[in-house]
């Protein structure tokens, strides 16, 4: 894709942007689909149960019927709600979690757009998503809501910081920001990935990266046994299914940007495996960080809203800072 | 409701028994049992009734009485509540202390008078005026006296109306209070230390038609020993003082009765309805209670 | 200078950790509750009222509905009330039954809270196991009296119906495996950090305040008060078991949660040994009077329902009918407590205290 951008725009790229934009729309909502559909699935046999399994064969169209379900309810709006910011919300919150996919290489030549700042692209981006949910929280005039947007700005806010500082150490292994130039960088056996000389940048990252996912433990803008749904409480048929949207989509983001910083990206664990190809192993990889972070949701309770900032400050800045220096302890020694 | 009950709306009317089981009756209330003479001969014949009744007892549970029955049944079944009679009219007889108290204490003890008929017979006359009790005198009663005479001491000498042992009730020695030093009272079972009852365990209203009852039960939780209080009141402006703050329990207990029965309790912090809407019109657990809404 | 305002919430009653229809009104400053207050009554069905025309067989059905999720204790209590009133004397068979009945209630009882309480902590997977436990106990109850929730199984002088052929190894069978289940719970919830994080330490009171407000089962057992019925005031058979009684020492939600599951385990050693001793033979009715008619008198019973001392207050006339009856209901009492312990907590304090306390609305509005 990338000598497209170097070309002057004509309605032949413009097309074949459209057709790739298409294409990882068509790809992520298909994730979407079956990520709700394994979610279920998975969470269903961890508590003994089946899961879903009527819609079609072996429940498999479940939640294309819950899409069509959202589409066909009747669109409401409360009468006392904010009408314009109400509306703006939803497309506010899911056009940035798309855009942040652009960046993303699934193997050395599949890739949309190669950026240098790479994953700064992704941080700036999705904070336009808090604001989103804030406003969506506001607009609704809801008590609930409006709880849940608060803590939930609170929260993704805090929890960039520590996300952001926990990636300086690979960025300063690699020496940038460029995506594929960090998982070049970890060719060569699994050891050599990232999150084995990186382990406290690891578990700073998922830690804070499920937080940001606002997932089980970190779910407390929509602690449903407190503030009902929190944020979205108002919101009904296809609106809310834009933020449903919007939270798998960054669920999908966030696995891949722990498979390309932390797990080799699209490289095997063993070299000799090369046969099999990239996209593959990232692919396994991606699945993988997918799988735990559903599992985590199927086995912890959730904190509580002090607990979750004392963590973000007290413990994972911190520790991010001095994983950094570490790490320039590291690199300097070696 | 079974075919028996319909046949005798008065209790009292030992109704229809009498040909089948001479001098047996019905179950009736044990009151009037402990005032009539013990005439009966029914303990020797007892063996024989049980093993009659055993049978159709057990096949048909008292609830699931069927509307036709069979003379046989019918006299089986009245043997079976002659029994229980006799017992009761034993113990009424033995235990007798108060007349108006019989009632409780028959059955109590019924259980362990029955095994001696002859001493049931013997005391059984002298039913109807109230002689010194030949059982042994409830464990409960030097608590009684004990807490009857601080009370006269320490509230005031009319304080105490009454005072009884609620012997079916675990022995419970149980204390009707003036309403008018009511609080003082309840300050004294909650701070004076033999008393000490520091929990309250119950409260409850009744609505008897001539006059209300609040009924308190304070416990002491150290040395595992409780009281029944209750308070009588005028059913007109019925008022009594709170005791929220001596026991919060009561707090929203005495919420419930004001909502339901319409006690007021002077000193409450927060008296509201409780259960009722706030604008329900009348209280429901009153006996004369006419529900507003034609389709209730 | 920022003009400030207190957020008036208004949780319930339809809130999905109100575990009902209860209704609390909080004041919030920023997440901070200044005032609690309760609302009740959505569940208020006048069970007293409409017992004053009924005979007492016909009540029972009414009990099961108080306490819905542990129906046999409140069985037990108007039976057991009336019993004593009457001086009737119970089959053993029967007071057997009752017995295990009432502890595997317990059980289902506790599984119950344990499973929506961690619920209300966010943990979605103990729900679901710890209703699958409550499952096969409620399928016990159904082969026993073909209810499942609600089971009017009980009688004035005995039970409604004898154990079926091989109910009682099915119930062996059951507690072995629970044993089995419980030390699973314990090794999932009980020892997880961020769990103990957010019940440790948290609805705290002591001794005086928890008898000041006459609490009673868990609720007042967690501050190391060792008051349980069963060993207190043995009614039933329980002086024939030997069992402890599980007291906490704290008096916070993480003592009340011990306490419940340990209240498990003290239930299974109970059933084990009456299992044991079940007899073989024998009536499940005694012998009652056709119409029962306690004689005129008062009688105030109670017994340890799952949730805390629950009471029957009977007022007889001698008729078939009670003139008076009042229930002495467990979950209103202990929860009168709650707007004092929320005062200075969070909106997420609050659902861990309210869920701690362990309430049933059907019996708190009764």
């Amino acid at each position: 894709m990338q000598h497209f951008w170097n070309d002057p725009l004509g309605w032949g790229n413009a097309g074949i942007f459209i057709a790739g934009a298409v294409a990882v729309l068509a790809v992520v909502i298909f994730f979407v689909t079956y990520a709700i559909y394994f979610e279920r699935k998975f969470i269903g046999w961890m508590q003994f149960r089946k899961g879903p399994n009527r819609v079609g064969p072996l429940g498999l169209l479940q939640t294309v019927a819950d899409v069509a379900k959202l589409l066909l309810k009747e669109d409401t709006i409360p009468s006392k709600a904010d009408k314009g910011l109400f509306v703006l919300a939803p497309v506010l919150a899911f056009v940035p979690s798309f855009v942040v996919l652009a960046f993303i290489p699934y193997s050395m030549n599949l890739q949309f757009a190669d950026l240098n700042v790479g994953f700064l692209y992704y941080i700036a981006l999705s904070g336009i998503t808090t604001i989103a949910i804030v406003v969506g929280g506001w607009a609704s005039n809801n008590k609930y809501s409006l709880l849940g947007g608060m803590r939930s700005a609170a929260q993704m806010i805090s929890y960039e910081v520590p996300l952001v500082m926990s990636i300086v150490g690979v960025v300063m292994m690699t020496g940038s920001l460029n995506l594929r130039d960090i998982v070049i960088a970890q060719e060569g056996y699994f050891w050599d990935w990232n999150f084995l000389p990186q382990i406290l940048g690891f578990g700073i990252f998922v830690i804070s990266a499920i937080s940001e996912l606002n997932r089980t433990p970190f779910d407390l803008p929509e602690a449903e046994s407190e503030l009902v749904a929190g944020y979205h409480v108002e919101y009904s048929g296809f609106r809310f299914a834009f933020f449903m949207l919007t939270e798998y989509i960054y669920l999908y983001a966030i696995a891949c940007l722990t498979t390309l910083l932390f797990l080799g990206g699209w490289n095997p664990p063993f070299p000799q495996l090369d046969f099999i190809p990239g996209v593959l192993w990232f692919f396994l990889k991606f699945a993988f960080i997918v799988f735990t972070i559903f599992w985590i949701r199927a086995t912890f309770p959730r904190l509580r809203v002090d607990q979750l900032m004392s963590l973000a400050w007290k413990v994972l800045l911190p520790l991010a800072i001095l994983n950094i220096f570490l790490t320039a302890l590291g690199i300097e020694l070696m | 409701m079974s075919e028996e009950n319909e046949n005798k709306p008065t209790t009292e009317q030992p109704a229809g028994s009498a040909p089948a089981e001479p001098g047996a009756e019905q179950a009736t209330p044990a009151q009037s049992a402990a005032a009539q003479p013990a005439t009966e001969q029914a303990t020797p014949a007892q063996p024989s009734e049980q093993s009659a009744t055993a049978q159709p007892a057990a096949e048909q549970p008292a609830a699931e009485a069927p509307r036709k029955e069979t003379d046989e049944e019918k006299a089986a079944r009245r043997k079976a509540a002659f029994e229980a009679k006799q017992a009761a009219k034993a113990a009424a007889a033995q235990a007798a202390a108060e007349a108006a108290k019989a009632a409780q204490q028959a059955n109590a003890s019924a259980p362990a008078t029955a095994e001696t008929p002859a001493a049931a017979a013997e005391g059984a006359p002298a039913g109807e005026s109230p002689p010194a009790p030949p059982a042994p005198p409830s464990p409960s009663q030097p608590r009684l006296n004990r807490v009857v005479t601080l009370l006269r001491e320490l509230v005031a000498e009319d304080a105490v109306e009454e005072s009884y042992i609620n012997e079916p009730n675990d022995h419970l020695p149980t204390l009707v209070i003036k309403n008018e030093h009511w609080l003082q009272s309840a300050q004294l079972f909650r701070n004076h230390t033999e008393l000490a009852c520091n929990y309250l365990r119950n409260v409850s209203g009744v609505d008897y038609e001539t006059y209300m009852e609040v009924v308190y039960y304070p416990w002491n939780m150290d040395a595992r020993e409780g009281y029944c209080i209750k308070v009588k009141v005028d059913r007109e402006q019925p008022s009594v003082a709170s005791a929220t703050p001596i026991w919060e329990t009561a707090n929203w207990n005495e919420r419930e009765i004001y909502d339901l029965l319409g006690i007021d309790f002077p000193g409450h912090p927060d008296l509201r309805r409780i259960m009722m809407p706030d604008d329900w019109e009348g209280h429901p657990l009153r006996k004369d209670y006419v529900p507003l809404d034609p389709e209730v | 200078m920022i003009r400030t305002e207190e957020l008036l919430l208004n949780v319930g009653p339809q809130h999905p950790s109100t575990h009902g229809v209860f209704r609390i009104v909080v004041k919030l400053d920023g997440e901070i509750i200044t005032e609690a207050t309760p609302v009740m009554g959505y569940l208020h069905r006048g069970t007293e009222k409409l017992a004053e025309n009924l005979n007492y067989t016909q009540i029972i059905p009414y009990t099961d509905r108080m306490d819905y999720v542990s129906a046999m204790t409140n069985n037990y209590v108007l039976v057991h009330a009336v019993e004593k009133m009457m001086g009737l004397e119970v089959p053993e068979r029967a007071e057997f039954l009752r017995l295990v009945v009432m502890e595997l209630q317990r059980i289902a009882s506790h599984l119950v809270w344990w499973g929506t309480y961690l619920l209300d902590i966010g943990a979605i997977s103990p729900f679901l196991y710890a209703f699958s436990d409550r499952e096969r106990i409620l399928g016990l109850f159904n082969e026993l009296c073909g209810a499942r929730l609600t089971y009017n199984y009980m009688r004035v002088g005995g039970v409604k119906w004898d154990a079926p052929d091989g109910w009682i190894d099915r119930v062996k069978t059951f507690v072995k495996d629970m044993y089995v289940r419980l030390d699973e719970y314990h090794n999932l919830v009980s020892g997880n950090e961020i769990f103990l994080a957010r019940i440790k330490g948290i609805g705290q009171y002591d001794v005086k305040t928890a008898i000041e407000y006459g609490l009673s089962g868990a609720n007042l057992r967690c501050t190391g008060v060792d008051w349980d019925l069963r060993k207190a005031e043995p009614y039933s058979l329980y002086d024939r078991f030997d069992f402890d009684v599980v007291v906490g020492k704290n008096g916070d939600c993480y003592d009340r949660y011990l306490c419940r599951l340990g209240e498990i385990t003290q239930s299974l050693r109970i059933l084990e040994q009456a299992l044991e001793q079940f007899p073989g033979e024998g009536d499940t009715m005694g012998k009652v009077p056709r119409v029962i008619r306690p004689p005129a008198g008062e009688i105030y019973v109670r017994i340890e329902s799952p949730r805390g001392e629950i009471g029957c207050h009977i007022v007889s006339k001698g008729k078939a009918e009670p003139y008076r009856l009042k229930f002495r209901r467990p979950s209103f009492v202990n929860l009168q407590i709650l707007p004092k312990l929320l005062i200075g907590e969070n909106m997420t304090n609050m659902v861990t205290i309210l869920g701690g306390i362990d309430i049933v609305l059907g019996e708190v509005d009764c």
